[in-house]
């Protein structure tokens, strides 16, 4: 069993401690390595799929061959696509027990500490290993009041009709080759359907777990949220450190009825060898609020860039966005907003740091559409740079065809002023405390934002990013 | 026993600039002595060069307590040594609560062998405590709840810094200016507090251009620096004195540092 083997650590860059991995000798179904059309029908087949939905994928796939990398961003042509796994699966069955889930898998969710946070404060929890949604549960309440929290291929099998109408209708294939990508070979993803009126009182969380070298995991996401309604829902994700790269390509779709309320929190700490390529939008109707707090911590590259349209009047879209880049790592992250209505309003507020040589970019988007009068937003983007060798750089986008608007954006950069560290240490913090505290103090403003028990996990985090931090 | 801060021909450079040439100065706890002499003398840089601001370099001589050399510890290793500085000018820290700096800054000092992960001292013991030395000092205790001198006026910043002296208790206490940009009420306070922080345990270098911190504590030596030494030592009537007629008599009675004091303020 490998699942204790110690994991090889930089001493420059703090432990990741979730760098552990399970064999794989018990897994149920492991594809062979590479994408072609062959493998889009084995999926599909293995699903036993509705024809328009093995159409779907294969439509798709054509149109992920067909598309150029993106020119921007990160370079990513170190991806060889051809040398990934696009589907594993380490069980038959979803469970609804934690008794039930393959030992080993048990194993792995018992040290990231889900069963306990379930027993805690969630409302609800999803599982998935690899590409498959391994445990599943809901509160019976809340499944008394109609909400549906599902793995995604389930809803698509037991709920067809709500299914069909919605699915691919925020985020089509054709948006980008990543989005093709996922939609030819998505599997699992949580499904959530929140009934008009209904508020979800504590948050549905998943947690996405990567286990193999050289996986590819493609989870496809889609909440509808209904009038009047509201939920939190929270992802987590981590991964193996392996010497060779892993890609998380993922499709969120939300659906944020009038009056309803929708926030979707992540804490992305994959290892350091995944490149998170993720296409995340939702759409925002009269009155609604979207928020998305983003907090990218792991991974070798992210190129994500959550998204909401603002589609009617009195709709409110915001955006936290945290990005921590350390050393070999690239967070290309941000945020955008779309105002397609009159009387829509935006803010995002980013928040980056970037240490080790890391580099942290912000890429944002305000788009005001003609006749979206009277819309405002504000962005605010800060970074922190710790040392000579990190980067930070800033690409804020505004588009507006519309002059009775109101837009405010602010930038600035600092560094870790000499003063402040020596203050903090004349009062008996080491360096490396101080530089914590420095940094932990830049993202609070964020951080407070967050439930208790994520702010606590945000900040140790952060404090696991700052170790070994200072020669 | 009591503990000596010992400074034996300290000569500290900024920016290669020397700006002390030789300081002489013996401080045992319990003691007070007041530091004063004309801007530009060198008595913040004799501060922060005991604190151990990376930017002060020593260039020669020692500091020692008990003579344990402090010379090559930094900022953190030496106040767990017991070294603290009251700032002339705190520093802001965005994001970070006074209650959770504090926290950890006296649970590093009184458990100074406490590895890493384990617990801070107990909440409630450390919330009375704050609180006890907030109420004497003046300091609404919604303070502890407020980001690190975050929007603070002068005496609140003041305040907060004889706060953290008294939760950390420091073998020595340098207080660079303490009283100054405070009105004639907070100078009160603060002398007051130091007065009923201060007692056998604690050495006190008090660095001031007024008497009134000095009425409140008073000095049983008083040091007087020009150009980078210490040019004269007595008792608290030296400090009276030069309150009374500033430092004419010091010129005339040290020419040549008087000299070299004129170049150095002048070039600056």
């Amino acid at each position: 069993m490998s699942a204790d083997a110690p994991v090889k650590s930089d001493p420059d860059i703090g432990e990741y401690q979730y760098g552990f991995h399970d064999s794989t000798d018990f897994y149920a179904f492991k594809s062979r390595k590479g994408l072609d059309e062959a493998i889009v029908r084995q999926i599909s087949a293995m699903k036993k799929e509705p024809e328009w939905m093995t159409e779907f994928r294969l439509k798709s796939l054509e149109l992920f061959f067909s598309r150029p990398m993106p020119a921007w961003g990160s370079n990513l042509n170190t991806i060889d696509f051809q040398d990934i796994y696009y589907y594993m699966k380490a069980s038959d069955r979803q469970e609804k027990s934690w008794d039930d889930v393959p030992e080993e898998v048990r194993r792995t969710y018992d040290r990231l500490g889900i069963p306990e946070a379930e027993k805690k404060y969630l409302a609800g929890v999803k599982a998935q290993y690899e590409s498959e949604v391994v445990y599943g549960s809901l509160k019976e309440d809340l499944a008394k009041q109609g909400v549906l929290f599902t793995d995604t291929d389930s809803a698509m099998r037991d709920h067809p009709d709500l299914f069909r109408e919605h699915f691919a209708t925020v985020i089509p294939p054709a948006d980008n080759k990543f989005a093709a990508l996922n939609s030819a070979v998505w599997s699992g993803g949580s499904f959530i359907y929140v009934p008009k009126g209904v508020h979800i009182e504590f948050p549905l969380q998943a947690y996405f777990r990567i286990n193999s070298q050289n996986m590819g995991q493609f989870e496809r996401t889609l909440i509808i949220v209904d009038e009047g309604a509201s939920v939190h829902y929270v992802e987590g994700c981590t991964a193996p450190t392996y010497s060779s790269e892993s890609l998380h390509s993922a499709v969120v779709e939300i659906i944020v009825k009038r009056g309803a309320r929708c926030r979707y929190t992540t804490i992305q700490n994959w290892a350091n060898n995944v490149y998170n390529l993720v296409t995340k939008r939702a759409m925002a109707y009269g009155d609604s609020l979207m928020e998305w707090v983003d907090g990218n911590l792991g991974s070798r590259i992210t190129m994500k860039y959550p998204a909401i349209y603002l589609m009617e009047p009195g709709a409110r879209g915001e955006t936290l966005s945290i990005a921590f880049a350390n050393h070999g790592q690239h967070q290309d992250a941000g945020a955008k907003m779309v105002h397609c209505a009159p009387n829509t309003s935006s803010r995002i507020i980013s928040k980056s740091i970037s240490k080790g040589g890391g580099r942290a970019s912000y890429r944002g988007l305000v788009k005001i559409q003609k006749g979206a009068e009277n819309c405002k937003s504000n962005v605010v983007c800060d970074a922190l740079i710790l040392d000579s060798h990190s980067r930070s750089d800033t690409y804020p986008y505004i588009e507006v065809e519309e002059d009775n608007v109101t837009i405010e954006h602010e930038a600035s950069v600092s560094k870790i002023a000499e003063e402040q560290l020596f203050y903090l240490m004349s009062r008996g913090l080491t360096e490396e405390e101080a530089s914590a505290m420095i940094v932990t103090g830049f993202i609070e403003p964020l951080v407070k934002e967050l439930p208790m028990e994520y702010a606590v996990e945000m900040n140790r985090l952060i404090e696991l990013q700052m170790e070994g931090s200072v020669g | 026993m009591n503990s000596l801060l010992k400074i034996t021909d300290l000569h500290v450079s900024v920016d290669d600039k020397p700006i002390l040439k030789g300081v002489n100065l013996e401080v045992r706890q319990g003691e007070i002595h007041a530091l004063m002499g004309p801007n530009g003398s060198g008595k913040s840089t004799l501060a922060y060069a005991l604190a151990g601001h990376p930017k002060y370099e020593i260039i020669g001589g020692t500091i020692e307590i008990d003579g344990t050399p402090l010379n090559d510890l930094d900022a953190c290793a030496r106040a767990r040594m017991g070294m603290f500085l009251a700032f002339q000018y705190p520093v802001t820290i965005p994001g970070v609560r006074v209650a959770d700096f504090l926290r950890h800054a006296v649970t590093n000092m009184r458990s100074p062998d406490r590895k890493e992960g384990e617990g801070l001292i107990p909440m409630r013991e450390f919330r009375q405590e704050l609180r006890a030395y907030m109420s004497e000092l003046g300091m609404d205790t919604e303070f502890a709840r407020r980001y690190l001198n975050d929007g603070f006026s002068g005496g609140e910043k003041k305040r907060m810094e004889i706060i953290q002296m008294a939760m950390l208790k420091p073998k020595f206490a340098i207080l660079d200016e303490t009283d100054s940009g405070l009105d004639s009420d907070a100078v009160r306070v603060v002398s007051e507090g130091v007065n009923k922080l201060s007692g056998p345990e604690m050495g006190v270098l008090i660095i001031t251009h007024h008497e009134r911190l000095l009425e409140f504590n008073r000095p049983q030596f008083t040091h007087v620096m020009l150009a980078g030494r210490i040019v004269e030592t007595g008792d608290a009537s030296l400090a009276h004195e030069l309150h009374a007629n500033g430092y004419a008599s010091i010129r005339e009675r040290h020419p040549v540092e008087s000299q070299e004091h004129e170049e150095l303020v002048t070039t600056v």
